[in-house]
Formats: structure tokens, sequence, C-alpha cells
């Protein structure tokens, strides 16, 4: 067990070296890391949020509206598919999770059901063998109603979609907004976790991702009111929008009635800008269309002269201006109530485009970067009076063998930084004090040693023997101990999130560290100390401990 | 000499005592018992002090910019607001204040817009230090992850500590882990500790500690059932905890020194976690002596089981 091979020995300083490069970065300031020759690692572990200050936002995506959405478009299908194929149907309406279509004549159940079968697509991944349906037509329990709904594998399915593109569209918002180092990262199937660093006010953060952005060019029915509509129907294909204008608006009115089907949506959209309105001086929005959008906006401004359009913003009129003359040029501006912020906003939300879904945030955790900057300090002061008392105690009990201890100590220090910088693990508030815990538990590795060696000579074996066997018999006391130890760790990170996580990470590296620290490179410094004291005086070494 | 000169360390622990420990196995496994009960009892019947991780609601921390918070100002204005209870308390200095509203009714996004309203009426007098606003949904998983958690971690360490030594071995050690983890929690219940997701990372790690010590008295037992075939069993465990009595002595007091540093001095974000620790290092220390031990004195143990698996251990050299 004290006789090392040359070659170990190497290994073992070569670790110690690459540790010691490693974490070299976290020591130096970051102008002295970009001068670094490009071959030595220059990175330094990130500071987690509660260290840095930021913000921490957990989102998720609202499935009733993905489904919302769905129904809404299949309504628009079914209503086709019928009318292509000469069927009467007197209403189709969204009940519950399921579109349902009654029939004019009972005996047409038949030839619509396969009419409506025919908006089913197959979905999923062939290659995986994952395939199914989107959707599942099914004749109701009276005859002449037909039931279309989606399948929870077409919903699961959208709601991948969905998430993934938020995401996209989040990443988008954010980077827009400033120059810090934002994570936008999925949790879960539905959630998608936010991370800001920098930043203590959130509300622009959350004004930006918490608006959907779903841009929309209308027709407006050009006799029916609002009023009318709403004490009758709207007419086939159109709908009453709210109107998000303010009552003191030129040619305000509380309600529209809209045709349903879009003339052009945000997708078209290939850029916006906030501006100011040349006259009233107001902050506006100008915007671009792609060729499609240019095409289809200028085609619908040709025909309809004189007459208004609605802008919609996610569900809520924002202006209904009077087409003065054909817009051909596929530009143009969106006035409404806009700040300066609000505009800027619009901008950017329009510009990276809509989100699929309404998110909510479901959780949040804001450090201000003061309180960031004092855990730090609380943090290093109670580790560094920590470490000494127990470097002292330890000192103090084992001499010699003590110093070596710490010794041990001290690598490990330096290769659970180096591991955590390399490969990016971040260092929290917990971890700091996962840290320090298993600085504690890399001693009790060596006090199972010492002790173990100390009862070896109490019970009359010689210097040399004792030292041999306490290394030898205390090891798989060791192992045993720090593998269980380990078990929880994984646990934590497995199971945990948040500040458990953190502190997991740092705790499970600091096992595997603080055994090679304890267990390897302390005996190597008692079997160079023995090897040393042997030449010296013989077998009557005395072993300071 | 090599590297630091030589000195002799000072063997501070009395080796000689050899308690008897295992004379009072009944008492001691007994009053475990008992406070194991009591602790489950407390827990039922009092609950915890959640915390917003597990409750749902706000918690905000602010820092006057004037250098001290008018808390009585701070309470009427806020209670004004008609977000039901709101907690305000001075934490560290006069001008930090920690401010919890309780759960709103509604969705998640009531939780923002009450957060927000208070954020709104304190104004630009106060600095924002902190903001946790955790929604209902959120709050209900991680009462569950926590606990399944705390559950998986215990039955993944009695499946290795099974696998490793025999099964007496493991009802001991799961025994103790049980003790540990309801004591402490107890504690919380009994001082209406806030409890959040730091004290489950810190019941963790005290699931982790306990069992470090319990598997070096464990250890020690395996190697005294080889080396000492006809000792008596009970004199047998006693002989092995007084073994091992100073490392778990010294180790515990090593820890405990880091974490009374980490206590005084790490701040008040992460003061409750080590408390728990802290609690949980003391709690532990006491089970891997007084509970894994008279376990497998109760269960008994076959001796012969030993010498069926020679090969788990080298043979002592001597």
């Amino acid at each position: 067990m004290l006789h090392f091979e040359r070659w170990k020995i190497v290994l073992i300083l070569l670790t110690c070296f690459l540790g010691l490069l490693f974490a070299l970065p976290n020591f130096l300031s970051a102008e002295t890391r970009a001068k670094w020759p490009g071959f030595l690692p220059s990175r330094a572990m990130p500071l987690g949020l509660d260290l840095q200050g930021g913000a921490h936002l957990l989102l998720a995506i609202d499935q009733k509206d993905i489904r919302h959405d769905w129904l809404t478009n299949l309504r628009e299908d079914a209503r086709r598919s019928l009318r292509d194929a000469k069927i009467g149907f007197s209403a189709i309406g969204i009940s519950g999770d399921a579109l349902q279509v009654r029939l004019v004549k009972p005996e047409d159940t038949d030839a619509a059901y396969e009419a409506l079968r025919k908006l089913v697509q197959p979905i999923g991944n062939q290659i995986l063998g994952t395939t199914g349906d989107d959707i599942e037509v099914r004749r109701g329990s009276e005859p002449g109603v037909i039931l279309v709904q989606p399948t929870s594998f077409g919903m699961r399915e959208r709601l991948i979609h969905a998430t993934s593109a938020s995401i996209e569209t989040i990443n988008r918002r954010v980077n827009a907004m400033g120059t810090a180092e934002s994570e936008v990262v999925q949790q879960g199937r539905d959630r998608i976790l936010v991370q800001y660093p920098g930043l203590s006010d959130t509300q622009q953060l959350k004004d930006l991702i918490g608006q959907t952005a779903k841009l929309s060019f209308h027709a407006v029915h050009p006799t029916v009111t609002a009023e009318e509509a709403q004490t009758t129907r709207p007419p086939v294909g159109y709908r009453i929008y709210q109107s998000g204008e303010r009552e003191d608006d030129i040619g305000y009115q509380a309600a529209y009635v809209l045709q349903e089907v879009p003339i052009v949506q945000g997708d078209d959209l290939v850029d916006a800008q906030p501006a100011f309105d040349s006259q009233t001086n107001a902050p506006i929005i100008t915007f671009r269309f792609n060729q499609s959008g240019a095409r289809k906006f200028g085609n619908f401004t040709k025909t309809h002269v004189g007459e208004p359009f609605a802008i919609v913003l996610d569900d809520k009129v924002i202006s209904a201006p009077v087409i003065r003359e054909a817009i051909l040029g596929g530009s143009g501006q969106i006035s409404g109530n806009f700040s300066v912020d609000s505009a800027n906003n619009l901008a950017i939300q329009l510009r990276s485009g809509a989100l699929p879904a309404k998110l909510t945030i479901v959780e949040e955790r804001t450090v201000g970067p003061s309180l960031g900057a004092d855990s730090i300090e609380a943090g290093m002061r109670a580790a560094v009076v920590g470490l000494v008392a127990m470097g002292i105690i330890t000192i103090y009990i084992y001499g010699t063998f003590g110093v070596y201890a710490l010794i041990g100590l001290l690598v490990h220090g330096i290769l659970i930084s180096a591991l955590m910088s390399a490969v990016g693990a971040t260092l929290t508030l917990p971890g700091i004090a996962g840290f320090v815990l298993t600085i504690a538990m890399a001693v009790d590795a060596n006090v199972l040693i010492y002790e173990r060696v100390r009862e070896e000579m109490r019970a009359g074996k010689t210097q040399v023997m004792a030292i041999e066997t306490g290394f030898r018999r205390a090891f798989t006391t060791i192992l045993d101990s720090q593998l269980t130890t380990l078990v929880a760790g994984m646990i934590m990170f497995w199971l945990g999130s948040g500040p458990i996580r953190g502190f997991a990470v740092t705790l499970s590296l600091g096992i595997l560290t603080s055994v090679f620290a304890a267990v390897t490179v302390t005996r190597l410094l008692c079997a160079m100390w023995l090897k040393n004291a042997k030449a010296a005086k013989g077998r009557q070494v005395a072993i300071p401990i | 000499m090599f590297l630091v000169p030589d000195f002799k360390g000072h063997d501070v622990f009395p080796h000689h005592l050899n308690l008897p420990i295992m004379r009072y196995k009944g008492l001691c496994f007994g009053l475990s018992v008992l406070l194991m009960a009591i602790s489950l009892g407390l827990i039922f019947i009092k609950g915890f002090n959640l915390g917003v991780d597990f409750k749902g609601g706000s918690l905000i921390e602010v820092r006057a910019k004037s250098g001290e918070a008018d808390l009585g100002d701070m309470r009427s204005s806020l209670t004004a607001l008609g977000l039901g209870s709101v907690q305000i308390q001075n934490i560290g200095t006069a001008g930090d204040v920690l401010i919890r509203i309780e759960q709103q009714e509604g969705e998640e996004a009531a939780q923002q817009a009450a957060a927000k309203k208070v954020l709104d009426t304190l104004g630009d007098g106060y600095e924002l230090r902190r903001v946790e606003i955790v929604g209902p949904a959120v709050s209900s998983e991680l009462r569950m992850t926590s606990f399944i958690a705390v559950i998986v971690a215990c039955i993944a360490i009695w499946a290795y500590v099974w696998f490793r030594f025999e099964w007496q071995f493991s009802v001991g050690v799961l025994l103790g882990l049980l003790h540990d983890v309801l004591l402490t929690a107890a504690v919380f219940s009994l001082f209406w500790l806030q409890f959040d997701l730091g004290i489950v990372a810190g019941l963790l790690t005290v699931l982790g500690y306990s069992i470090n010590d319990s598997i070096v008295v464990a250890d020690r037992i395996r190697e005294n059932m080889r080396k000492y075939k006809k000792m008596p069993l009970n004199d047998l465990l006693n002989l092995s905890i007084n073994e091992t009595l100073s490392r778990t002595m010294l180790t515990g007091v090593t820890t405990l020194v880091v974490l009374i540093a980490l206590l005084l001095f790490g701040g008040e974000v992460i003061r409750n976690f080590v408390l728990c620790m802290l609690l949980g290092v003391v709690i532990g220390t006491y089970s891997s002596i007084f509970i894994a031990a008279p376990v497998i004195d109760y269960l008994g143990i076959r001796r012969d089981a030993m010498d069926e698996a020679p090969a788990r251990a080298p043979a002592q050299t001597s």
C-alpha cells in the first residue's frame, strides 16, 4: 500500500498539475484570461444567478390555448370540406375539447363522416415508428352529429413543436434586449426556463415574453356593426373582436366585426422598428412585408380603397384605419396607444415572431446584484473561517501528518474547481456550502486512516506496519462510506431543481476528488516521508502522529 | 524530515474508556423509537412552516435606500392592498426587510400581479434584493419531488448497504436514516422554522453524513466478526463502537466546526439550510452509535455467514 511505482507518482503529479491549470482561470481577471495563449484552458466557473444577480423565470405553455387555436383552425377546415362536399350543416361549434358538427339532414352523416375523415393527418416519426393520427373523427351519440377531436398523441406533438418554437422565439426576443448571456432552455415537456444574468428589474423581460404578439390584418365587415352582431349573430366567417383602443381615439369603437380569416399575418413581416409619427410625434411601429405578404396586402388594399381594415394584436384591435390608397410597396406603419417602451417591445416581438401559444410564468426567482455580491462575500468568509479552524484542529491532533492531510485538501480544492470549470458547472451559494462540506468529508477520510494507524500502533505493531495497515484497512471503509454519499448526491441531482442541483453537483464532484486527495495524495506524502525516515534512521522510525 | 519538520500530534481522545454502550441499548433504542414517534406525531399534527417553494406565494427582500426601513408604514400600506396575509420581517440590518405574501386565489398570473402590486407600492425608496414567486403548479410539484427525493435516497442507500453487508446491517442503517430525517425535520416543525427546498437539500446531506458514520461502524463490526469468532455478539458490537468512537467524534467535531462557521458567517440566505445540516450531524452521530448496532443485536446475525464470503475482505496481516 505504501509502495508507489514511478509512473504512478508521475500520474498523480500530472493530475495535480492539470488540476492547477484548469483551476487557474478562476483566480485571474477576465483581461488576463483574454491574453492567455489559446491552448491553455481559459474557462472560469460561471457564477449562478444567486451569486451574480439575475432573473430566473420558469414559463409554462398554455395547453388550453394551443387546443383552442387548433380547434379554431379545424372549424375552418371542416366548414370548407363540408361545403366542397355540398353537405348542409346547421352549426359547427367547439364544445369542450372537441369540434361538434351538426348536419341539417341526418342521412348525410356517412358522407360527412367520409369528407371529414380526409382532414386526418398521419403524424410522428416514421423512422422511430412512433406514428399516429393527429385528430380523430367519430359519430356523435345522436344522428346527424359528428365529432372531430385532437388525439392525445396529436396534442403531444403540437406541444413539442410549440415548445421548441417558443424557445426560438424567446431566444430572439431576449437577445434583442441586450448583451447579457441569457439562456433559454426546455424543462420537462411544456416548460421553458429563461435565465437572464445581471438583471434586477424583470418587468421588461416579463413584458417581452409575456405577450404572444400574434399580429394580423383583417377586413372589416362593410355593413354589420358590432352592436348588431352582438344582438343577433355575426355573419358566417366573421367574428367580433374587442378593441384595445383608447376611448378618446378618433373613430373609437368598443368592438369590431371582422373577417375571421386574416388578409395578412405577422408571419409575413420581415422587419418592424419603433419610430415616431412625423405629424403627431407619437411612438409608432414601421414594418415591412415579405413578397407574398406585400402582394396579398397590395391586392386587398387595391380593391378596398375607402374602406377600413383592422390591425389585430393578440385578438384585440389596436387600430382600424381607413385605406386611402392602395398600399403596394409592402411597408406600412402601425399606430396605437404606444409608449416609447411598449413600441420598442412590440417591435422586438414582431421581429422575433409570434409565440405559438400564451406562456405563463409559473416560477420566478430574481436576485439583485447587491445581494449576490453579499452572498459571495459571506460564503467566502465562512469558508475561510471554517477551514482555518478545521486546519488548526487537524494539525494539532495529527502533527506533521495533519499537515499532509491539509495538503491533500488543497489538492482537493484545486481539483474540484478544475473539474467544475472544465465541465462548465455553475457555482451557486448552496454550491459553496456543498464545497465546504466535501472538505469536511475529505478530512473524515484522513481521520479514518490516522485513527486506524494509531490503533494499530496501540495494538503493538511496528510503526511501518501500522501505517501500511492503517491505509489499507481504512480504504474499504472510505470507499463504502463515500459511495453511499455519492448515491445521495446523484439522487439530489436527478430529482432536484435549482438550488438543490447546484449543491448536488459540487457535493458529487467533491466526493470524487476528495477520495483522490485524501487517499492517493496524502498516502503518497506519507509514503515519501516513510522512505525518507527509513533512509535516515533505518527501522527505528517514529511516526509523528 | 520531509517537506515539513516532524512534530507529533496530540492523541486527545481517551481510548481506554470502553463505554458500556450496549448495556444501555434498551434504554437508548427505546428512547430513539419514542423520539421518532413523537417527531412523527409533531410533523403530522403541527406540520411545517412551509416556505414559498412548497406553499406558493411570493417572497420579496428589499433594502431601504435610506438605511432604515419603516416597518410600520410598510405594514399598513401593504396590508391595505388586500392580498391576504402579508408577513413583514426585519433581517440582518435595520434596512433589510423580508416580505412574504401568501398564495393568491386564482392561477399563476395572480401571483405575479400580487408581487407587482407590492413592488409598485414600495416605490423608489427601496432597492430590490430578491424576488421569489412560486405558482401553485410548481409548488405542488416541488412538494412531491422533494418527498420522493428523500424516500428514494433512503431506499437507494439501504439497497447499497444490503448489497455490501448483510441484511441485518441494512435494517439498522435504514432505521438510523429514518431516525435522523424525522428528528431533524421535527425540530423545524417544533420551532416553526421556514421549511423550503434548501432544507430538503440539507436533509439529503444529513442522510449522506449519517450513512457515512453508520458504515464506518458497520464495517468495523464486520471486521471484528471475522477476527473474534468466539466473542458474544453483544460484546463484539460494544467493542466495535468503542474502537470507532474516536473517529466518529473527531469527524463530528471537524464537520461541526465548519458548519458553525457557515452558520455564523454564511449569511441569511443559507442560514436554515446550514442549521438543518448542523442538527443532522449531531443527530446522525448519535444514531450511528445508538441505533444501528442495537438493531443488529436484536435481529441477531449468523456468525458463520462471515466465513462463507472470505473473498470480500483480505486476511488481516499482522
